[in-house]
């Protein structure tokens, strides 16, 4: 609350002066606190001592003597606690980057749907989101955990999808790229392709400024991106092979598989955060004053180049800070998986990790300290973004 | 003799009205609408009569358990198990207790609305958390029922609405703590808020579950759903603080400065001028943020207790009613989504009420 500033007055007492009093407000809330952390950490250590808790971070190097059922490096029993952490700290950065791609589709697609002309989609749409956004995520998780996953076939029996992706209950499996060293060509031609595409949309942007015509960038790009990797890796000898799944006994070995834990949370978190996306883009969208797209039209602009020059940079602007909150929700609410036991942090470090240290302390206040990293490496962002999308005035 | 002759207005022309014109314009406009329509028809049909069939007309509705011949929702699981859905382990006798202190709210929340003494709605709104403690927990001559019977639908909502209750005041504090002038009560309150925020609810559960009961003297014995009710009421108390704060940010600085020049202090223009519209503005996001919270109460089943979501897995591992999960998911769904729904709409309704700008 700004107050406008007020004249000294000598004569009344300390108490009655706004500002002396502002002073001793704030040595008593300081003061509060500090009595409340001495009698908190005091009891702790007193605590501690009683029942003979461990302290400090020794464990972390101690052996966690226990297995992962998926882990994206190289994790045995015989790794510590602290690999433990690592290993949990990537699943959880994997289930959050598949569930905020697949949210971001999906909830781009529903809030232009609710937009649409046709009733029948914009109607769907709307059911959607009214149904999933008001179910708890946790339920959601469970329910595709317990309910639909159990319900697929066993191995045996598995879906098959080209005799090359298997689904069952016991998961997904997908083929395993297998690259060879000779694969270090594609990705050269790659990045080449990419420094071709900045190049080619800055030459596309000078050749419209000076007259006015347009390139089809995007289309181009896109051709490049995709023909120039896939001529080297031709060229080259096809220098990478696909490893298939294959049924052995009673399960799938070889290839990529992604474990029904995974599949249940990745589901659930897409789906229901794709509500709140939806519900962004689509009160972005309206934001933009209906003026904007008929002053376009009375122009003579086409339809597609009103969206992309008029009406998309207007509504990003009110559509991206809500969306990156989703992503951040969606990150935090990827610790529900312990529900269902998908190996991430809060499951393994913060749940069997405790167990076996028991020392909660420094267990829990690392587990939320990776959180509040999270988000404050996503807001740092946020405001970044803002400031460059923000309407330049003079 | 007039100047002009007034001719007949003519018929709109053919088409543009009717049926026709309806699907023409709204269905089938163009060749994608037309196809997007006709997918989202295959799209019914493959998903809304399979449903049907289980939910209605192939469900078995009564009777006992091994009457259950057909393939559809065997409801007789949520009939059998209803009073564990509602109360828990409460214990059968004691039923009226709930009850009563549902009766009692909606007696009071009638009463709130038609009496206008002030001091009759301060007894309201002091007496009901004592009354419903009294009548839920026991004591004063009633037997006492541990707070470890307590579960189903009654444990969901007395988590929410302690969760709302006692947050509520608290988020306000926080929320004029981050907008005052000292600097370090601003900064306390903006650690805090930002400190919550920044993890999941989980492990503020987690906290208050595993580490709380460390911070205080051994003889202090901590009730585990009272750790609960403070890991939520913490997490509730940061975000109310937000959403309160986006009001206050809303009020124009001229309500300041006209409370000032009328010499009104710091908490008369607050708790007479600022607040009040502060509030009112907030109204739809503070609904918006009680739904979100009674969504997430059903994370108190992580650290073991029995919420109404919780008691799927449990009534289902009951070995005379094993795999019945189905339709106790199903029921619970059911339950969370018409009390949310209900919520969101009666949040859009206030927002609309108290919609003062005329468009």
């Amino acid at each position: 609350m700004k107050k406008i500033k007020k004249e000294p007055q000598e004569n009344v007492a300390f108490y009655n002066n706004p500002e002396k009093r502002a002073i001793i407000y704030q040595i008593l809330a300081l003061a509060g606190i500090f009595i409340f952390t001495y009698f908190i950490l005091n009891n702790m250590f007193i605590n501690i001592e009683k029942r003979g808790i461990n302290t400090g971070f020794d464990f972390l190097s101690s052996e966690a003597g226990f297995g992962i059922v998926q882990s994206l490096i190289e994790y045995d029993e015989s790794n510590s606690h602290g690999k433990v952490f690592i290993v949990g700290l990537l699943n959880t950065i994997l289930v959050s980057a598949i569930g905020i791609f697949f949210a971001s589709i999906l909830g781009l697609l529903i809030g232009i749907g609710r937009l649409s002309k046709n009733f029948m989609i914009s109607k769907l749409c709307m059911v959607y989101v009214e149904t999933f956004r008001n179910i708890p995520i946790l339920l959601q998780i469970l329910f595709w955990y317990n309910v639909v996953l159990a319900s697929l076939p066993s191995p045996r029996q598995s879906i098959n999808y080209f005799d090359s992706i298997f689904f069952n209950n016991r998961g997904l499996y997908i083929p395993k790229p297998i690259l060879e060293s000779g694969f270090i060509a594609v990705i050269i031609a790659f990045i080449l392709a990419v420094i071709a595409c900045a190049y080619l949309v800055k030459w596309a942007r000078k050749k419209h400024d000076e007259t006015g015509e347009e390139f089809p960038v995007a289309w181009t790009s896109l051709a490049i991106l995709i023909a120039a990797p896939t001529l080297v890796f031709f060229v080259s000898g096809t220098p990478a092979t696909l490893e298939y799944a294959e049924l052995k006994g009673f399960n799938f070995t070889g290839g990529w598989t992604l474990i029904p834990e995974l599949l249940a949370l990745a589901f659930a978190l897409s789906i229901y955060t794709a509500t709140y996306i939806a519900e962004a883009v689509r009160a972005g969208i309206e934001a933009v004053p209906k003026g904007q797209k008929e002053a376009a039209h009375a122009l003579g602009l086409k339809e597609h180049i009103i969206l992309k020059k008029v009406v998309l940079p207007q509504a990003l602007r009110v559509i991206i800070p809500p969306v990156i909150n989703q992503y951040l929700n969606l990150t935090k609410n990827s610790s529900l998986a312990t529900a269902i036991g998908y190996p991430e942090l809060v499951t393994i470090f913060a749940g069997t990790s405790l167990n076996q240290v028991g020392q909660a302390i420094e267990i829990i206040l690392m587990t939320m300290a990776v959180y509040l990293t999270i988000s404050i490496v996503i807001s740092i962002i946020m405001n970044y973004i803002n400031e460059k999308i923000k309407i330049k005035e003079r | 003799m007039a100047i002009y002759e007034t001719k007949q207005a003519r018929p709109a022309p053919s088409g543009t009205k009717g049926l026709v014109h309806w699907l023409k314009e709204n269905l089938f406009s163009d060749i994608i609408s037309s196809i997007l329509t006709i997918l989202s028809f295959i799209l019914l049909y493959i998903t809304v009569p399979p449903l049907l069939d289980w939910m209605i007309f192939d469900a078995t509705w009564s009777g006992t358990k091994e009457e259950i011949t057909k393939d559809g929702a065997r409801w007789i699981f949520i009939y059998e198990k209803f009073n564990q859905f509602i109360y828990g382990f409460y214990p059968e006798e004691q039923y009226w207790r709930p009850n009563l202190v549902l009766a009692i709210f909606i007696l009071y929340t009638i009463g709130f609305r038609n009496i206008n003494n002030t001091l009759a709605r301060a007894f309201i709104i002091i007496s009901f958390p004592i009354i419903s403690v009294v009548l839920l927990y026991g004591g004063f001559g009633l037997e006492i029922i541990p707070t470890t019977k307590w579960g189903g639908l009654l444990l969901t909502i007395v988590v929410a609405a302690v969760g709302i209750i006692v947050s509520f005041p608290i988020g306000i504090v926080f929320a004029l703590g981050r907008q005052s002038n000292m600097p370090i009560i601003r900064t306390i309150s903006v650690m805090y808020i930002e400190f919550i925020r920044g993890v999941p609810l989980i492990t503020l559960l987690f906290m208050s579950s595993v580490i709380l009961p460390l911070f205080f003297p051994e003889n202090m014995d901590f009730d585990k759903l009272l750790r609960a009710l403070i890991g939520i009421t913490l997490f509730q108390a940061a975000y109310i603080a937000e959403v309160i704060r986006g009001g206050l940010q809303a009020i124009p600085k001229g309500q300041y400065e006209a409370a000032d020049s009328i010499g009104l202090n710091y908490w008369q223009t607050m708790g007479l001028i600022i607040l009040p519209q502060a509030l009112k503005i907030s109204i739809p996001n503070i609904v918006g943020s009680f739904i979100s919270l009674f969504k997430d109460t059903t994370l108190v089943l992580i650290i073991g207790l029995f919420d109404v979501l919780a008691m799927v897995t449990l009534t289902s591992t009951d070995p005379n009613w094993l795999g019945f999960e189905t339709e106790g998911y199903v029921f619970v769904t059911f339950i969370y989504w018409v009390i949310c729904f209900s919520m969101s709409k009666y949040a859009k309704s206030i927002e609309e009420k108290f919609n003062t700008d005329h468009k």
